[in-house]
Parts: structure tokens; C-alpha cells; sequence
């Protein structure tokens, strides 16, 4: 395979799947131009009178969408490892003896193991999407047909908008649906929330089916989804199994380490001068993300500040805050516990987002970089501040870009990491992947000290005299080799075999994974 | 044939290995290494364990190495007891590298306001236990340790004094109680251990044993560095023997009580309240006060009640002890908030020095605040109580 050296200095193809991607060309270089992709052109009077578009099955419904070998299957992942549907659609479409699907989810989870039979057997020629656990355990290895493809959230908004992606069929799960298709996430017994990754899917695709294990008499209100862009509703029993499609209940992690470092976060933003009335920022699910967003919830309440909003991964502490009034809005963009599902449904300052508001290249303007401050998980970051999150130290694609890409362009980006686990270097001389460039990353807070980009003077201004541990990067780097025994070797992968690419937020081909050698 | 197993195996194992050690008479050394940080430091965990081999005198064996990201320290000690499990190599140390960081002193009266024990045989908890600031760590041989092991968290805790920086915090060891802990003496007194606990402690005599052990292994490795005891008090006997305890050993620094235990001896139930233990808890800070030392209190065990750990150190600060165990790194801020002198003491004894100072230009052998005299010891609770002042600023 033919690779060139893109503007990261990164080995990528130019051609994937027999299709041509461009390189990257650094960030906000690539400016396409044209039109954007537009879906077939449907008219009312081919659709029932009575608005009544539910087919017997779901297998009715794909052959009456027309599914072919080689055509885009897509699929939302708010159930996420709760998700039974996804697996039964594709037991579906090979009870239906068709062949190589690209399979087009927003994201996958190891529930989805269940999909290598497919894999193996042809049915499925590729995912583009992320490729979590044991899915990507096996494109690492080199058994996937196709090259798998990674995108950010809003990196596949904008595949779907500017036709990089044309989705032949969405399979929408929706936890209540009404006949005519109009759909919502935030009630139902698989209630997840929102539906926001598949909303791109249900305006773009040539055919779109919502499937349901909750059918109401219309209207079906509030909709997330318009019953406008839909072909047909599927009832089936169950999308899944609420346990894990949403927590009862999210736990603040205990572990002292990371405890320490959600305090370090808390503090910085503090003495960096970030926390002020009206600011804003962005906390996920995870558990240094969870208690970072409680420690700076006690400095707020101490100075009598409030947020204008915060940005989630809505859990039970957000909505708390929400219903505290520490601040005004919550702009949710994935649902995790039942508390930020009943929120949702009853608060109106607990508004839906979608890859189209949050980011998306191909938007006239984005919501992330309003935030005044984003707190993200990495799994290795270089002396560059260049971030990964998709392979491990061993070479082993183990993650989905998620959001994270997107969250890169809030207006300060803090990286929150151990800067070891288990013997395994977090801070490294280089990312196994580059998936994020070291420009974009503001903020290194390890437990061994904070690390500031050094072309964020005005950071490391505000910060002096602080007595915060601000180190160098490559202070903690050599901290953490001497701690672990040296310099931890490079995994052994088979340059020429490209088993995955990833995408920059355009569009373009940030960097490659390559085939693990066992 | 002879075979030996050491460390620990699991899912739930982190930052240790387990090891299998099957001497041969032929066939040279082979090894089976299953590593969850293989392709990172696999070449290296293997070149250890053959110079190990060399460094042994082992020529033939099986070696099974599962590991899960035990650092190269703890691999080592893993190693050489499944090598010593064997009675190979007894008359032998494999030492890794003394970290340059780890030679600091400590001194007598240094603050020992919050101590955090962690378990001998748990080498996971080390890397990451300096960084929560206690005043000191404990790296504990006795009642965290099962009885079968207690060989392996001698090596255990050898390796951690030498190569685990715990960033400024007292290096403290607790051995077990005499006599086992006099042969242990040996595995900590040449790695720069600052103090040695010594638990259930009931008389003098056994502080004396004490010293001329440490005194013998100082000369013998030509150890320079102060090393003090922290005698546990366990017992009724020991209560009551507190002074003669305290006093026994200038190389004393604190006496400290044991509630468990304490409790037991007397045939009482633990409560809150602490009534039942009021009596010995007095006497010991009176014993230590009295001998010129610190008097340090019990572990609080209930990790997850932060309001409770609080009440009871400011109780515990009210009794006149100088310090609490912390079983979780979580409970150290609480205790150095909680022993902080308050805004009204700082005060007082900026007042105090403040006259002191006036007193000492002014040539004047009495201090005096308006027309109340201050004696020396006062003086000396000032300087005391602005030095901790002091060091909560630095840290907040």
C-alpha cells in the first residue's frame, strides 16, 4: 500500500477502500468547496394517508428499502452496550444472504462481539466508525476485509454532509416512536436519553427506519427525530437492556490517584482565573470527570458563582447543579444515568445537542469553541502534547474518537491522565496514533504535576505563584520512565498493512493504524 | 526437582507478578513469560530475570513469569524469594538500584500529624503514596501481612525503601513484634528507613533490644543516618509501663496507641464515644509528654466518614496527641485540616512570639504579655503552633 507523509509528518494512504481521501493539511487548511450532498428526493403521495408507515418486521422493512450487497448501513449508539438491536439487524441482514455491508455506526461498544461471525463470514466488509474492545482488537490484528475507519462525532456529521458517506439505510433505535415515525429517546423502558448521532443519518440517508419497542398513537411528543424523514417503524419487544443502556446510578470513582487529580483540575481552573461568573465548561461520564465537576462545584458554591452552561454527558451531578442553580443550562449531548434521562424530559434548561450544534465542520460556527474550559481522558500524549485515544502503548486499537476531537477546539483543553498505569507510560517521547495535534492541547494535569503548552503563555502567567505542581513535560516524561524502568519499547506493527485510518475533522487523514505482529 | 511460587496471580492483580521457580539438573534456564506491558518491557523483564539467575548460581530451571506490570523493583523481590523459597542464595541480596532521591533525613521532632500505613505485601499503592503529602508513609510488615508471607513483604518493602520515591514523606517501617521483629531489622536498616514502629510494646526492655539490634546493624553496614522508634502501645500492661517506655531510648521520637488491640486486652468494647479508652489514651500522651516526645493516636478505619475522621482528630488534638493513622491517602488532608491551629491560636501565639522576641532584643529575662508572665514552655507552643500554621499555608 502506497502511504505518503502527511502535514503531521504521519504515514497515511491515499486511497482507503478504493476510494481517495486527502491527507491532512494542519488545522483549518483543508477548505472544500462545492455543494453539499443532498438525500433522494421522496414525494408524500408514495407514503400512506393515514401516516401509518409500520412494516410487519424488520426484515420487511430492508427489503423494502431496498437493501443490496456493498450498501451503508447506519447506526446510532445512545443504547450503548445495552444495545440488542444493532445485533439483531445484522442477524437479519445475513438470514437475508446479503453481503458485504459497510457498517456505519456513530459508535460501537463490546456488546457488538456478537458482529465478528459477520466479520469472518462476509456478511459485514467494514466498520467506519470506532472500534471499541474486541472489534478492535480484531481489525488490529489485521482480520477486518476493509480498512476500518475512524471518525470524531462531528467528523461524521460531516462525512454525511458533504457525501464522503453516502448511508443507503438507517436503522434508527427509538426507545417511543409513534406509526408516522416521529421518535424520541427520553422516555420508554430503554429511555437513553437523546438521539442526537443518529439526527445526520435520519435527514441524509436514501431510506430511514425507525424501530421502536415503545409504539404510540401520534404524535409522538417531543420528537427528536422528525417522522417526516422517515420510511418505516418496526416494532419490536425490546431495543435492549436498560441496565446498561443507562446507569441507575454513576459513582464518583474512589480512587485516590485520580481523586487527586480531578482536585489538581478543579484548582487550575481557579488559579488560572477560568472559574468566573458566567463561565462555562465541558465534563464527561468518566470517573476523574465526574469528580472534578464536584470539586468545582464546591468552589462555586464558595464564590458565589454561577456557569452560564456546562457541556455533558449529562449525569445525576450535572443535573444537580442544573436544579442548584449553579448554572443555567446543561447542552447534553449523550445521556448517562436516569437522572439525566428525567432532566431531559422535565427541565427546560436541559437542552438536546447534536454532532450539527456541538461540532461539525461543515456548520457556520460550533458550540465547542464556546467553552471556556474542556476536560478530556487521553490514552498516551508525547512530549509534543500530540494526544491519542484510540490505540494503546501496545499498538492495539482499543477506543472510538467519541467526541473528543471536537472538544479539541474549546478555548482551553485540559488532557486529565495518570501519567502512568500499570507500568505503561501515559506521557511518551511519541503517540503510538496521532489523533489529536499538540497545538490544539492547552493542559497536561497528571498526579505527578501539570503541564502547560508552552505557547499558552498567558496560562502559565496566570498560574505563577500558584502552588499548583506546574512542571514541564518532560519533567514528568522522565519522572515517569525512571519509575517504569526506562523507555517502554514500540510495539512491533507491520508498517505496509493499514488496518484502520484516522480522520481529522474535515475529513481529511490525520494518521494510520497499523496491522499489530504478533 | 524443587519447586517455589511467589507473589500474586488474578484479574484483579495490578503493579505485582506471580512466579514459578522449578529447579532442574539440565537443560538450562527456561522461561515462560506471560506480561501484560510484554511488548513495552518483555526484553526487559526477561534480561532481569536471567541476570537474577547468573547473580543466584542458577543454571537449570523452569521459570513461569505472569505479570501485570510489576515494576522492575517488585519483580525483583518477587524473584529472588521464589529463589530463596528454594534455600538458594540465602547468604545473598539482589539489590536494585538505591534511588538518589530516597536519601533525605529526618529529624526527631519533625511533624508526624498524619502517617499513612501501606500494606507490606501490596506494592500497587507505592508509586502514587508520596504524592498525597502525609507526613509520613508506613510500609508495614506486621498485621497487614499474612503469616505465610511474611518473608515476601520483607523483600517487598527492602525494594520499596530503595527505589520508590515517596517525595519528602518520613520513610517509617512497622515491624513485627519482638522478637520476629529483630531479624527484621536487617531488611530495612540499610535502605534509609527514618523510623522503626514497633508494635505491642509492654516494656523497656524490649525498646532496648530494640536499639542494641539497630546499633549492631548501623556499625555493620556503617549507617550514618538517625534512625528513631515510635513504640506501639498495645496493651494494659503497656499502658501502664507507658513512661518507663517512653524514657527507655533516646532514640524515641513518639509513643503511639493501638485501640484493637487495647480494647481487647481490657475486655472492652470499642465504642465512639471512647470512654473505655479515655484512661490509657491520657496516660499515654502524659507518658510521652513526660519523656519529652510525641504522643500519636490510633488509625480511624472508617474510610468513607470524612465529618467522623474529623471529630475524632479534633478530639484527639484536644487530649494533646500530635498525630493519626491513615489507613486511605483520602484521609490525610482531612487530618492536617483538622490539627491546623485555628485563626484565634495563630493569634495568640504571633502575640506571644511577638513579646518573646521584644523581651530577648530588650535583654529582659522575663516575658510578659500586658501583666500576664509567659514561661518557656508557652514560648515554645507558639513557635510550635506558627510552624504548623506555616506549613498548612504551604500546602493550601
Amino acid at each position: 500500500m502506497k502511504l505518503v507523509k502527511n502535514a503531521a509528518g504521519r504515514f497515511v494512504p491515499t486511497e482507503v477502500n478504493g476510494e481517495k481521501v486527502i491527507p491532512y493539511k494542519g488545522v483549518n487548511k483543508h477548505k472544500p468547496t462545492g455543494n453539499k450532498f443532498g438525500a433522494p428526493i421522496k414525494s408524500c403521495s408514495n407514503y400512506p394517508l393515514d401516516g401509518n408507515k409500520v412494516v410487519k418486521n424488520l426484515r420487511e422493512a430492508l427489503k423494502k428499502s431496498g437493501l443490496k450487497n456493498g450498501m451503508t448501513i447506519s447506526t446510532h449508539h445512545h443504547l450503548r452496550n445495552g444495545d440488542v438491536l444493532t445485533n439483531i439487524l445484522f442477524d437479519t441482514i445475513k438470514s437475508m444472504g446479503i453481503k458485504n455491508i459497510r457498517w456505519y455506526p456513530s459508535a460501537s461498544f463490546p456488546v457488538h462481539e456478537h458482529l465478528i461471525q459477520y466479520l469472518n463470514d462476509g456478511t459485514i466488509h467494514h466498520i467506519e466508525g470506532s472500534m471499541n474492545g474486541p472489534l478492535g482488537r480484531y481489525t488490529s490484528e489485521g482480520k477486518m476485509k476493509g480498512i476500518g475507519v475512524l471518525r470524531s462525532h462531528g467528523g461524521r456529521y460531516q462525512s454525511i454532509q458533504d457525501g464522503e458517506v453516502h448511508v443507503d439505510i438507517a436503522v434508527i433505535a427509538a426507545p417511543t416512536a409513534d406509526p408516522f415515525g416521529n421518535a424520541t429517546g427520553d422516555r420508554g423502558k430503554s429511555a437513553c436519553g437523546l438521539l442526537g448521532f443518529a439526527l445526520a443519518d435520519s435527514e441524509y440517508a436514501d431510506n430511514v427506519i425507525v424501530v421502536t419497542d415503545n409504539l404510540i398513537p401520534f404524535p409522538c411528543s417531543p420528537w427528536q427525530i422528525q417522522g417526516n424523514n422517515v420510511d418505516y417503524v418496526v416494532e419490536i419487544d425490546s431495543l435492549g437492556d436498560p441496565s446498561k443502556i443507562v446507569s441507575g446510578t454513576t459513582e464518583v470513582t474512589k480512587s485516590p490517584d485520580r481523586l487527586l487529580i480531578a482536585e489538581y483540575v478543579a484548582q487550575f481552573l481557579e488559579d488560572s482565573g477560568i472559574l468566573k461568573d458566567g463561565f462555562s465548561f465541558q465534563a464527561g461520564a468518566g470517573g476523574t470527570n465526574l469528580a472534578f465537576a464536584l470539586y468545582l462545584k464546591e468552589k462555586m458554591i464558595k464564590k458565589n458563582i454561577k456557569a452560564r452552561f456546562i457541556r455533558g454527558g449529562s449525569t445525576k451531578y450535572l443535573v444537580e447543579m442544573l436544579e442548584e442553580g449553579l448554572t443555567d443550562y446543561i447542552l447534553d449531548g449523550q445521556t448517562f444515568d436516569l437522572e439525566g434521562v428525567r432532566s431531559m424530559r422535565e427541565n427546560v434548561g436541559h437542552l438536546n445537542t447534536s454532532p450539527f450544534t456541538s461540532y461539525n465542520f461543515h456548520g457556520k460556527g460550533n458550540f465547542a469553541s464556546l467553552i471556556d474550559a474542556v476536560v478530556l481522558g487521553a490514552t498516551e500524549v508525547d512530549l509534543n502534547f500530540n494526544a491519542n485515544v484510540v490505540t494503546h502503548s501496545d499498538g492495539y486499537l482499543l477506543h472510538g474518537i467519541g467526541g473528543w476531537q471536537n472538544c479539541m477546539f474549546g478555548k482551553t483543553v485540559i488532557l486529565a491522565i495518570p501519567s502512568f498505569r500499570d507500568r505503561i507510560p501515559v506521557i511518551v517521547d511519541e503517540v503510538t496514533t496521532l489523533v489529536a495535534p499538540g497545538e490544539l492541547v492547552d493542559v497536561i494535569i497528571t498526579e505527578r504535576g501539570i503541564a502547560i503548552n508552552p505557547k499558552r503563555k498567558d496560562l502559565l502567567n496566570a498560574v505563577k505563584g500558584s502552588n499548583l505542581p506546574i512542571k514541564t513535560i518532560k519533567e514528568i516524561y522522565t519522572e515517569v520512565n525512571a519509575i517504569c524502568g526506562g523507555k517502554p519499547a514500540k510495539p512491533k506493527v507491520n508498517k505496509n498493512e493499514v488496518v484502520a485510518v484516522i480522520k481529522w475533522v474535515d475529513g481529511t487523514v490525520i494518521d494510520s493504524v497499523f496491522k499489530v505482529e504478533k | 526437582m524443587a519447586k517455589a511460587i511467589a507473589g500474586q496471580k488474578g484479574d484483579k492483580v495490578r503493579s505485582d507478578c506471580y512466579i514459578e521457580l522449578t529447579t532442574n539438573n539440565n537443560g538450562g534456564i527456561k522461561l515462560n513469560l506471560k506480561s501484560k506491558v510484554d511488548v513495552m518491557y518483555g526484553e526487559s523483564i526477561k534480561s532481569t530475570i536471567l541476570e537474577m539467575c547468573e547473580f543466584f548460581g542458577i543454571k537449570n530451571a523452569e521459570i513461569i513469569v505472569e505479570d501485570y506490570g510489576a515494576l522492575p523493583s517488585i519483580l525483583m523481590a518477587r524473584f529472588e524469594l521464589a529463589v530463596k523459597r528454594l534455600n538458594l542464595g540465602l547468604d545473598k541480596e539482589y539489590l536494585p538500584v538505591f534511588n538518589k532521591k530516597n536519601n533525605y533525613k529526618t529529624s526527631k521532632e519533625k511533624l508526624r500529624r498524619s502517617r499513612l500505613y501501606l500494606p507490606g505485601n501490596e506494592p500497587k499503592f507505592y508509586p502514587n503514596a508520596g504524592l498525597h503529602k502525609p507526613d509520613a508513609i508506613i510500609l508495614d510488615l506486621e498485621d497487614s501481612v499474612a503469616p505465610s508471607e511474611k518473608d515476601a513483604a520483607q523483600l517487598i518493602v527492602r525494594n520499596a525503601l530503595r527505589t520508590i520515591d515517596f517525595y519528602g514523606a518520613e520513610r517509617m517501617v512497622r515491624i513485627n513484634q519482638l522478637p520476629l521483629g529483630l531479624d527484621e531489622l536487617k531488611y530495612i536498616i540499610p535502605h534509609n528507613v527514618h523510623v522503626i514502629l514497633i508494635p505491642k510494646v509492654e516494656t523497656a526492655e524490649q525498646i532496648l533490644q530494640a536499639e542494641e539490634k539497630v546499633n549492631e546493624l548501623k556499625m555493620a553496614f556503617k549507617i550514618k543516618n538517625d534512625i528513631f522508634f515510635m513504640p506501639i502501645i498495645e496493651s494494659a500492661l503497656g499502658v501502664i509501663n507507658a513512661y518507663s517506655i517512653a524514657s527507655a531510648s533516646k532514640l524515641n521520637c513518639a509513643l503511639a496507641i493501638g485501640l484493637e488491640d487495647y480494647t481487647a486486652d481490657i475486655g472492652a468494647q470499642r465504642t465512639n464515644e471512647g470512654t473505655e479508652s479515655f484512661f490509657a489514651r491520657a496516660m499515654l500522651v502524659n507518658a510521652a509528654k513526660a519523656a519529652g516526645i510525641q504522643a500519636i493516636d490510633t488509625v480511624f478505619s472508617d474510610v468513607n466518614d470524612m465529618e467522623g475522621l474529623k471529630n475524632a482528630v479534633l478530639e484527639a488534638k484536644g487530649l494533646g496527641f500530635e498525630g493519626k493513622g491513615c489507613i486511605h491517602p483520602r484521609q490525610i488532608q482531612v487530618v492536617h485540616n483538622a490539627f491546623a491551629p485555628t485563626e484565634s491560636e495563630i493569634e495568640k501565639a504571633q502575640k506571644i512570639v511577638a513579646a518573646f522576641e521584644e523581651a530577648k532584643a530588650k535583654g529582659l529575662g522575663v516575658v510578659s504579655i500586658g501583666s500576664k508572665m509567659i514561661d518557656a514552655p508557652i514560648v515554645k507552643r507558639a513557635v510550635n503552633t506558627l510552624k504548623i500554621a506555616e506549613l498548612m499555608n504551604a500546602i493550601k
